[in-house]
């Protein structure tokens, strides 16, 4: 006889359900403790003095806007050096380089590039940058001591190679996502290679492409380890920005040849290395707050645009 | 007398080591539909890629022989290579049209081949859809995405895209595989009406399509051409056992 | 020649095909070609720097130092006596080299997490993929990217203040900053990585095979855990192995956390100093070109050689994987 009405038993799997589910919600809880318990502690801090004022009293008091414009500063200069590079690379490997054993070690060092632990990116931007460029130029120039030493240039060089990686990867599996079929279409049109990317290929990897590069400059803005060594200050009394003079107009600019204070460097110098952590713990988390706010943000960025871009390529 | 368009002669082509196509001869003739028909991997649609020079695109891809359109060799080094796919219109297997309006679509070949202005796209928009049979049912929505047209559709406008960069020959490489016995008889019923004023050649692995819509037919097997006649020829008397033994259904 | 080949021939003068490619076309496609050509070699080189300039530094320690005095010192006692010892103090007047305590202390923070990240990564794969009600997934998924995207600093930060007060109050550790403590910051760094990557594992198995499984009267853990876990198995060990390199390679969260005494110890409660916390506490001080400074660059390279092949053995695993997934 079929026992069709008999509801199987599975006490086993139905409780192996329950656990797996009790494990993600646990670990949605965590997150939601964690920033919770940011925003609590940081937002009696945030204030407008917080944000746009200089630290004061040996940084117990005071602002914390010198570290908030050398992150934006060295985080500009990273997108200039790193994501025209990425993108323009990843072009040239995917549309041009002919499919051989070189071009799959390329792309396999890339990778594997994304995975190395950004501290050794530190020690590379040290000996290549500081060291070898920096002092090459310095003996070169004759300057003395000028470019030999850690600065903002530096720092973002260093974070740019980091980010290289991220983003040609991520603009590489853009450009492979737009199907073959639509290449085939334009040059069966007479359309020549150039006039197929700009027009085919690259419209319909801008959102992908767009999206990796935004995680890339999140990644980049929250980046501690790297910088310990190659600018980032404790404190420094005056931005790194100089006038830029021709003739009689000046206008000021981001210095690179100076040392910076950084959103990131600041929560981890407060918090082990300053006389008095315990005072300072409300600047801490208002720090810690607003570089939350800022990564945050750019991911989001980066999720709602990914989102858009894999529902348009569901339709194709 | 019959006008002949392309000719080929002993075509062989390599994909590395590998020889796909073997000694092929043949001549297409001028505004009459040819038909490629062969077991799969028998390199009917690899010989359609030959005649407008998609192969390039592949890496490892060597040609030997020669392929003549219009008293030219088409293989001759200093051939522009743009300006031959733009001669010689493609429609493939699967609709592939651009994740754009269906007006983008169409404006695409001309676009790029630098007509600018908007009274002359739009005219060759009209005409090409007309000229297509796809017009009464695209007119009202030409900013419409193209992908949300139906199947048989999209590939009736893919040949539309085709037409308006005013090719002379037009490949098709499995146009009809892919759609419902409705759409596939209006897309034959377009190729019977586009022959009045195109050379096509139409690669299918359907034997009643090639029956119904070819004039010429040749049977490809393992990379070698196999038998190429008249298709009433063909279907009915071939003079070839493999040709006869492929028609009624003995292997393939 | 037949009669019709002539006439074919002949039309070659005015014909359309037998255009030349015009030399500014040509022209600018190559231009074209060369300025991303020009850029893909520049981020070539740049990768081909940094093994450079990393192993070019970091090969002159063995030439100051001496490969075996990365493992052990002898030390000669005050009575003469002479002993092996294992230490890292490399600004002592005997400078003592030994990478064990700092390997050490890399693996007493990077296993422990691993196998907690693995845990919960692997069920929120499973819950993602398998178990989640789609309109929800499509709100839950992003939410562990953001997850991903907190900077370490800020895990250290919250592991330093408040991590490390509460598992003192609840276990009372030998030290209050400790393998553990570290331990738990990294999980917040892995569990993102093989979750993603395990959900990406799972979502790749054909429906096919679901739908067989229950059509033979499976229930949904019979299928997920004999059906779809062991098809993904290859996928989901290599999201391990990336998390595994993930939390050896991590520097903020165990400089901040982990104590930075270089015990030899397998006592997770106890202080301990990783690799990546070594050079970046060590780097800022160091003179440049003393042996220090190389045997700095060293463990970089000992660094950058270990996760270098952990990821590529997952990518090997996941190229596996894909082929064997295509049908």
């Amino acid at each position: 006889m079929l026992a069709l009405r008999k509801k199987k038993r599975d006490f086993i799997g139905t409780s192996a359900i329950w656990l797996v589910r009790i494990l993600f919600f646990s670990l949605v809880l965590a997150l939601f403790l964690l920033l919770g318990k940011i925003v609590s502690q940081g937002i009696g801090t945030i204030s407008f003095e917080f944000i746009f004022d200089d630290p004061k009293n040996n940084m117990t008091e005071g602002g914390i806007f010198p570290a908030i414009f050398g992150t934006i500063a060295v985080t500009l200069i990273m997108i200039l050096l790193a994501v025209p590079l990425g993108v323009f690379s990843a072009i040239y490997l995917n549309e041009y380089a002919k499919d051989s054993i070189f071009s799959r070690i390329i792309r396999t060092s890339i990778n594997n590039l994304a995975g190395v632990p950004s501290i050794v990116f530190g020690l590379f931007g040290l000996g290549f940058f500081i060291l070898f460029i920096g002092r090459g130029m310095d003996d070169v120039l004759k300057t003395g001591l000028l470019f030999g030493q850690p600065a903002l240039i530096w720092a973002s060089a260093t974070l740019a190679v980091l980010v290289l990686p991220i983003v040609i990867v991520s603009t590489l599996e853009s450009l492979n996502s737009v199907p073959k079929s639509h290449r085939d279409a334009s040059y069966g049109l007479g359309a020549t290679k150039w006039q197929t990317i700009k027009n085919v290929v690259l419209p319909q990897a801008r959102p992908g492409i767009l999206t990796g590069t935004i995680l890339a400059i999140s990644r980049g803005a929250g980046e501690t380890a790297p910088i310990l060594f190659l600018g980032a200050a404790f404190f420094l009394p005056n931005l790194p920005v100089s006038d830029l003079c021709i003739g009689d107009y000046c206008i000021p600019m981001i210095n690179p040849a100076k040392q910076f204070m950084y959103l990131a460097y600041h929560i981890f110098i407060l918090a082990t290395q300053s006389s008095n952590p315990t005072k300072t713990l409300p600047i801490q988390y208002g720090s810690t707050l607003v570089l939350i706010v800022l990564t945050f943000l750019l991911n989001i960025t980066a999720i709602i645009f990914r989102y858009r871009f894999r529902k348009a390529l569901g339709r194709l | 007398m019959k006008e002949i368009k392309i000719i080929t002669k002993n075509l062989s082509l390599f994909y590395g080591d590998k020889q796909a196509l073997k000694n092929i001869s043949l001549e297409i003739q001028d505004k009459k539909v040819t038909a490629f028909i062969g077991p799969s991997g028998c390199g009917k649609s690899t010989f359609l890629r030959v005649l407008n020079r998609m192969n390039d695109l592949i890496d490892n891809v060597k040609i030997e022989g020669e392929v003549s359109v219009d008293g030219v060799n088409i293989y001759d080094k200093n051939i522009d290579v743009v300006n031959l796919r733009k001669n010689i219109g493609m429609v493939f297997q699967k609709s592939n049209l651009f994740p754009k309006t269906i007006y983008e679509n169409i404006v695409y070949g001309p676009k790029i081949n630098g007509i600018k202005d908007k009274k002359t796209l739009d005219e060759i928009v009209e005409k090409t859809c007309i000229q297509s049979a796809i017009w009464n049912e695209v007119k009202d929505r030409l900013n419409d995405n193209a992908l949300s047209l139906s199947g048989g559709q999209q590939q009736r406008l893919c040949i539309a895209r085709a037409l308006a960069v005013e090719p002379e020959i037009i490949l098709m490489d499995e146009p009809a595989s892919a759609l419902d016995p409705i759409s596939t008889a209006k897309i034959e019923e377009l190729i019977h009406d586009l022959k009045q004023r195109y050379t096509i050649v139409i690669v299918t692995h359907n034997m009643q399509q090639a029956a119904r819509v070819s004039d010429m037919t040749a049977f490809f097997y393992i990379g070698e051409l196999i038998e190429f006649d008249r298709t009433t020829k063909i279907f009915t008397n071939p003079s070839i056992k493999q040709t006869e033994d492929y028609i009624t259904g003995r292997f393939g | 020649m037949s009669e019709q080949e002539k006439e074919f021939y002949s039309r070659s003068k005015d014909s359309k095909y037998g255009k030349r490619i015009k030399k500014f076309t040509r022209t600018k496609e190559s231009l074209i070609k060369f300025f991303f050509a020009v850029n893909g070699v520049m981020a070539l080189i740049f990768i081909i720097l940094i093994f450079i300039f990393l192993f070019k530094e970091g090969f002159k320690a063995l030439e100051h130092i001496g490969l075996l005095d990365f493992i052990s010192t002898n030390r000669i006692g005050t009575d003469g006596s002479s002993q092996t010892v294992y230490e890292w103090y490399p600004t002592s007047t005997e400078p003592r080299y030994s990478l064990i305590p700092l390997i050490l202390g890399t693996l007493l923070t990077a296993i422990p997490a691993t196998l907690i990240s693995t845990l919960f990564g692997v069920a929120a794969g499973i819950y993602l993929s398998e178990i989640a009600n789609p309109k929800w997934k499509e709100f839950l998924k992003p939410m562990i990217e953001l997850f991903a995207g907190i900077p370490t600093v800020v895990l250290g930060f919250i592991m330093l203040v408040i991590g490390a007060s509460f598992f003192n109050d609840l276990l009372h550790p030998d030290n209050r900053l400790n393998a553990f403590v570290a331990s738990i910051g990294l999980s917040f760094v892995i569990i993102p990585v093989i979750a993603s990557l395990t959900e990406d594992a799972l979502h790749s198995i054909p429906n096919d095979l679901r739908m067989a499984s229950y059509g033979l009267g499976a229930t949904k853990w019979q299928t997920i855990s004999k059906v779809i876990l062991p098809a993904a198995f290859s996928g989901v060990s290599a999201s391990i192995i990336l998390g595994f390199g993930r939390a050896i390679g991590e520097t903020m969260i165990v400089l901040m956390a982990s104590g930075n005494a270089a015990n030899i110890t397998t006592n997770i409660f106890l202080s301990v100093r990783t690799m990546t916390a070594t050079i970046a506490a060590e780097m800022g001080e160091v003179s440049q070109g003393s042996d220090h400074y190389y045997s700095l660059f060293f463990i970089g390279i000992v660094l950058f050689t270990i996760t270098f092949i952990l990821n590529l053995i997952a990518e090997l695993i996941i190229n596996k994987m894909r082929k064997k997934n295509t049908f």
